[in-house]
């Protein structure tokens, strides 16, 4: 990533890149103060065209931290794009106010997009269905801080992995790693998508339907809020949510060195009780969001070699 | 052969494109950019019998010779044709349909919530990962195509 001027794809990045980001962030998170004027009197702006909590948040907190200043919205219905301005646009005069572009986007492919019409470095922050390449990062820097090492670990992914775009780039930079036993928990109709299987090869990969002891033996748990909204009858996801609940009795089976992550906003897939425990690392994963980011602005404005 | 010279007859001057899966000699066109504003003689033949295809379709263009590019993007959907650039009666440089390492403007992403399909002043722009059999990804949505999808998207 060091030699591009953008953050689009995990799929750009090469394990020696990711493996560069995660010592920058590592580093960050250690000695803060170093990094604290680096950036003093640029400008990130926050292009979210959907909406967002945390990864807006962790993007101007990281800004922050870094001595910048944020510019940016956060619904696009108060924008121009409301009127019908395009992306293409829209880009091309917020270049002009900021020194960086973080973006979020319903459309697959529209970070891709502004990055071509932009001369500044953007960072996708979600593009549709397609990719999330910071929280794959803060994913794998949250695994590496716990367990030491990403190869050679067991992962389950487990929830909706069909629409689910945090577990699609995450599949994929697992794929870059050695060793690596991946099983994939989902119902049927939202199991991950076969091409995105194709596309990660290298892991062993097993899939299933069913949640019953498939925490055990395992390094890291992975789950995804299954969406209500991808069921055209609600009877069904009442039925599918119920079976995906993780459970304090199913965490306390699988052991200690079980390691739960979560993107989050969860709903009620994993149980308030389970917060409390030693495996629940879902609230430090989101933590983790901001020496990440700060750590690709720094770079990709060429303040981090 | 015969049957097939007495459906198309020769061409002067231009380009005949021969090996075209049935069906897709107007996808051909549209590709080359012919259309029916074209000023001179344009032959189509479709289900002609061939002996490799099972059925073929072939173009032939008055007064247009294909360049590269053009040609390259026709193997697109038409992967074993065979392109013949004639000058006075005579074929003078036969080329075959070579896939490139990237194809622009031909179709349209399959993705309908791909960005390049919304409003915006982008052409499509795809990645040639395989090309037997063939495989292109979006180089915004990144999602792939196959000879399914590229084919549904004409």
């Amino acid at each position: 990533m060091v030699s591009n001027k953008d953050l689009i794809s995990i799929r750009d990045l090469s394990r020696e890149d990711i493996e560069h980001i995660l010592k920058a962030a590592k580093d960050i998170d250690e000695n803060p103060a170093k990094y604290s004027n680096l950036l003093s009197g640029k400008i990130l702006a926050t292009l979210f065209f959907e909406p967002s909590t945390r990864t807006m948040l962790s993007f101007q907190s990281a800004m922050s931290r870094l001595g910048g200043k944020t510019i940016g919205f956060s619904d696009s219905k108060t924008t121009s794009t409301a009127k019908g301005e395009t992306l293409a646009d829209t880009i091309r005069m917020v270049e002009s106010y900021s020194d960086i572009i973080a973006i979020r986007h319903p459309h697959e492919g529209s970070a891709r997009l502004a990055a071509e019409y932009s001369k500044i470095p953007v960072i996708n922050a979600g593009d549709g269905t397609n990719q999330h390449p910071t929280q794959t990062l803060l994913d794998l820097y949250t695994i590496k801080k716990k367990l030491g090492k990403i190869d050679g670990l067991k992962i389950a992914l487990i929830g909706d992995l069909k629409y689910g775009r945090t577990v699609h780039s995450l599949l994929n930079a697992l794929s870059k790693y050695e060793n690596v036993k991946i099983k994939l928990i989902a119902p049927d109709t939202l199991q991950m998508p076969k091409e995105i299987i194709e596309d990660s090869k290298g892991p062993e990969i097993e899939t299933g339907e069913s949640i019953d002891g498939a925490l055990k033996g395992m390094d890291v748990a992975y789950v995804t809020r299954i969406q209500k909204e991808r069921f055209p009858d609600l009877e069904e996801y009442e039925s599918v949510k119920g079976k995906y609940r993780i459970t304090r009795e199913m965490v306390e089976a699988a052991g200690k060195k079980l390691m739960l992550m979560h993107p989050l906003p969860r709903v009620d897939e994993i149980e308030p009780d389970v917060d409390t425990l030693e495996q629940a690392k879902y609230f430090e994963e989101a933590k983790n969001g901001v020496p990440i980011r700060m750590a690709i602005i720094a770079m990709l404005l060429g303040k981090i070699k | 052969m015969k049957e097939e010279r007495l459906t198309v007859g020769m061409i002067k001057n231009g380009t005949v494109i021969d090996r075209i899966p049935k069906g897709r000699a107007l996808h051909i066109m549209e590709i080359i950019g012919v259309s029916n504003n074209y000023p001179s003689t344009v032959s189509v033949a479709m289900n002609v019998p061939s002996e490799k295809l099972g059925k073929k379709d072939i173009v032939k263009v008055e007064d247009k010779e294909l360049k590269q590019d053009e040609t390259d993007k026709i193997a697109l959907i038409a992967p074993e044709a065979k392109i013949n650039i004639i000058r006075d009666w005579k074929v003078v440089q036969k080329k075959d349909a070579k896939l490139p390492k990237e194809i622009e403007g031909v179709i349209k992403c399959a993705n309908p919530n791909c960005a390049t399909n919304q409003n915006e002043p982008i052409r499509s722009r795809f990645i040639v990962e395989k090309d037997n059999p063939i495989k292109i990804r979006c180089y915004f949505c990144e999602r792939p195509m196959d000879e399914k999808k590229i084919e549904d998207a004409l």
